[in-house]
């Protein structure tokens, strides 16, 4: 065990893959001399040779399309896109070719590839650099997308995404990256794809969420619990695509309301989908609609409201009391 | 032609197998456009007037070693590597038998792995990055393979042409970009698409590039070959540019007569490589009219019993939808 921040976590992984299996390769924009923009590659270069950790181009196409071309070759690459919005830049070699390779060839080729990208509010990045664009990923069928929200996931849900046969989308959260330590085992060990976790057990309402805001999430149920004495049952989805509905529709039918909190814009993203299943799965069970606490349909906000523009605590309390008193 | 034939890269199988994979192709095409109009199948994009460059190239090539990312005109190429016409009949007619795609893909989208080819898509040029890669990974591995990808002059414009190519170039790679130059995308012309040569953006990249009469089927094999010695000797990538012309319209949704004359196609039609190459064979004693007809009357019974075989085969089911989005077993 070491005591390891989310980005040591991810480094750890990539180190522990690179040295099990020799198709695995890690590359993207500065990722190799340096180590990567925010340091998540640093080392991997010195120890495992510039063939199978290297600089590109500045060219995310390229970045895709090379990721395409050695995943169908056997390969098993793990792609640097540099910053979420980046990924606009090459969404026809991530979504249409890597996404589709196994369909389009009627199983027989596949991409199995890793691409990892950071993302995320409250650091100040601002559009393009702060977005969360998993609900983008989330409509293309082929790609399964993961969204760790905790060092000991992020190692093991990588692990699991090096190791999957089809594409998988890590996103990695800008605040998580350095904001706090755990405990993680230095061997590898995988956390299973499309599970969600239950963060904290509860009774009286659910609230879902993932990411970054799976703290807040905490802080909002702590809170809830000392001004209400409510009791709140936490899922973390750690996967939101696929998503792992008997988990939510377990709790749900348990605490019969449920709150659904992401970064991202308010429509049609992952919020919208878990409702949906939730509901078709458990609408009898149900006392009270199930709420969104998301940002608004806008741009990502720029710095100085970017707190006002993603959900608070105050606004998840706010949705947990709503529901409660339905 | 007379100098390269005479300089005694070409043996009289060699010849053979690159006039009639030609013939092949070109009698393919043409039953697939009267498919269309007759109404048997939905669509059809025609390579007709490329089939020389391509047939050419693929005779320079290793096609038990190297790695192939053609394009959706490439039906001489594909022939060429090995795709029957009862293979290219099923993909027409877009029946579960398909090896490119299992019918899942617009026709001419090629991929077959017995073939070494890997699968492409609509969008134009992304196969150019996946060569590169299959590039790579061929020199990881240290394997004899050299990356063949063709593409139109269409595709040189798009970033993935160039992200490409650039890779490619930084890491000196084995890959061969053989750009088609068919003078047209879709109805924009080539004067309206570049407004230099497409063949000396290879400079810029820090590799060779070359142009050839694609009608020209010495040429083309002479300037495939020259590229994959140099890639295998470890020199680097090269762009051939085949200067060709498209015959047919785009598609058989095409009229293109909106944009060109037929005066204009009627001069390019004279200039065609299967005739060309026919009566180079002929002068030099290859080939004859009765070889010509026998040939001619084996491609119209094969390709009869295609249609047959290919309308007689089933659809994919509509069970196998969810097939393949994920690996089998895999979650979704």
């Amino acid at each position: 065990m070491t005591n390891m921040t989310m980005i040591e976590a991810i480094r750890d992984a990539m180190r522990c893959e690179l040295e099990r299996d020799p198709t695995v390769m890690v590359f993207g924009e500065d990722v190799g001399h340096v180590g990567g923009v925010f340091r998540a590659t640093e080392g991997l270069q010195k120890q495992f040779g510039a063939t199978r950790v290297f600089d590109t181009p500045l060219a995310e196409s390229g970045i895709g399309g090379l990721a395409v071309g050695l995943g169908v070759q056997g390969f098993r690459p793990v792609a640097e896109i540099q910053f979420i919005g980046f990924i606009f830049e090459t969404m026809d070699q991530i979504c249409s070719q890597a996404a589709r390779m196994r369909y389009r060839s009627g199983g027989r080729y596949s991409a199995p590839i890793v691409f990892r990208t950071p993302f995320g509010g409250g650091v100040k990045a601002p559009e393009l650099h702060g977005d969360s664009l998993e609900g983008l990923m989330v409509q293309t069928p082929g790609m399964k997308v993961v969204i760790p929200s905790n060092p000991y996931d992020a190692k093991g849900l990588l692990i699991s995404a090096i190791r999957d046969d089809d594409p998988v989308f890590y996103m990695e959260h800008l605040k998580l990256y350095r904001s706090f330590r755990a405990e993680v085992p230095d061997e590898p060990y995988t956390v299973p794809i499309g599970v969600a976790g239950v963060v904290r057990e509860g009774s009286d309402v659910t609230l879902i969420t993932y990411g970054a805001m799976v703290h807040t999430a905490v802080q909002a149920a702590d809170e809830l619990q000392r001004t209400r004495g409510a009791s709140v049952e936490v899922i973390d989805l750690r996967t939101v695509m696929p998503l792992d509905i008997e988990t939510l529709v377990t709790s749900v039918k348990k605490t019969h309301r449920a709150i659904v909190v992401q970064e991202a814009q308010r429509t049609a993203g992952v919020a919208a989908e878990v409702i949906a299943q939730v509901t078709e799965e458990a609408i009898l069970h149900l006392e009270a609609p199930i709420m969104r606490i998301t940002a608004p349909d806008t741009v990502m906000a720029f710095g100085q409201i970017e707190e006002e523009w993603l959900p608070s605590v105050a606004r998840i309390v706010a949705g947990l009391v709503h529901v409660l008193d339905f | 032609m007379e100098a390269q034939h005479a300089a005694g890269s070409w043996t009289e199988a060699l010849w053979r197998r690159c006039y009639e994979t030609v013939v092949r192709a070109r009698t393919y095409d043409e039953m697939a456009h009267v498919l269309q109009r007759s109404g048997k199948v939905a669509f059809h994009v025609s390579g007709i007037g490329q089939e020389t460059a391509q047939a050419a190239a693929a005779c320079a090539l290793n096609t038990e070693t190297d790695l192939f990312f053609p394009y959706y005109r490439d039906y001489a190429f594909m022939i060429a590597l090995g795709m029957s016409v009862d293979e290219l009949m099923l993909s027409l007619f877009l029946k579960a038998a398909d090896p490119n795609s299992g019918g899942r893909q617009m026709v001419g989208h090629f991929g077959c792995k017995r073939l070494r080819v890997f699968t492409g898509s609509s969008p134009v040029a992304t196969q150019i990055p996946h060569a590169v890669g299959a590039a790579y990974a061929a020199r990881l591995r240290g394997e004899e393979a050299v990356a063949f990808v063709s593409f139109g002059e269409g595709s040189s414009n798009q970033g993935d042409f160039h992200e490409g190519c650039n890779f490619a170039g930084v890491h000196q790679l084995p890959v061969i970009f053989f750009c088609q130059n068919n003078r047209y995308a879709i109805s924009v012309p080539e004067r309206w698409q570049v407004a230099g040569r497409i063949v000396d953006r290879a400079h810029g990249y820090g590799f060779t590039g070359v142009r050839v009469d694609g009608n020209d089927a010495f040429a083309v094999y002479d300037a495939v070959r020259t590229a994959r010695d140099r890639a295998r000797a470890g020199e680097g990538p090269t762009l051939i540019e085949a200067m060709v012309y498209r015959i047919q319209p785009h598609s058989t949704a095409d009229n293109d007569l909106l944009y060109r004359t037929r005066e204009e196609i009627e001069q390019h039609r004279a200039r065609d490589g299967c005739s060309a190459m026919r009566a180079y064979g002929i002068e030099a004693g290859m080939w004859s009219m009765a070889q010509e007809d026998a040939l001619r009357a084996q491609c119209a019974h094969a390709l009869k019993q295609a249609i047959e075989y290919a309308e007689r085969a089933p659809y994919a089911d509509a069970s196998t939808l969810c097939d393949h989005i994920v690996a089998e077993g895999g979650q979704r």
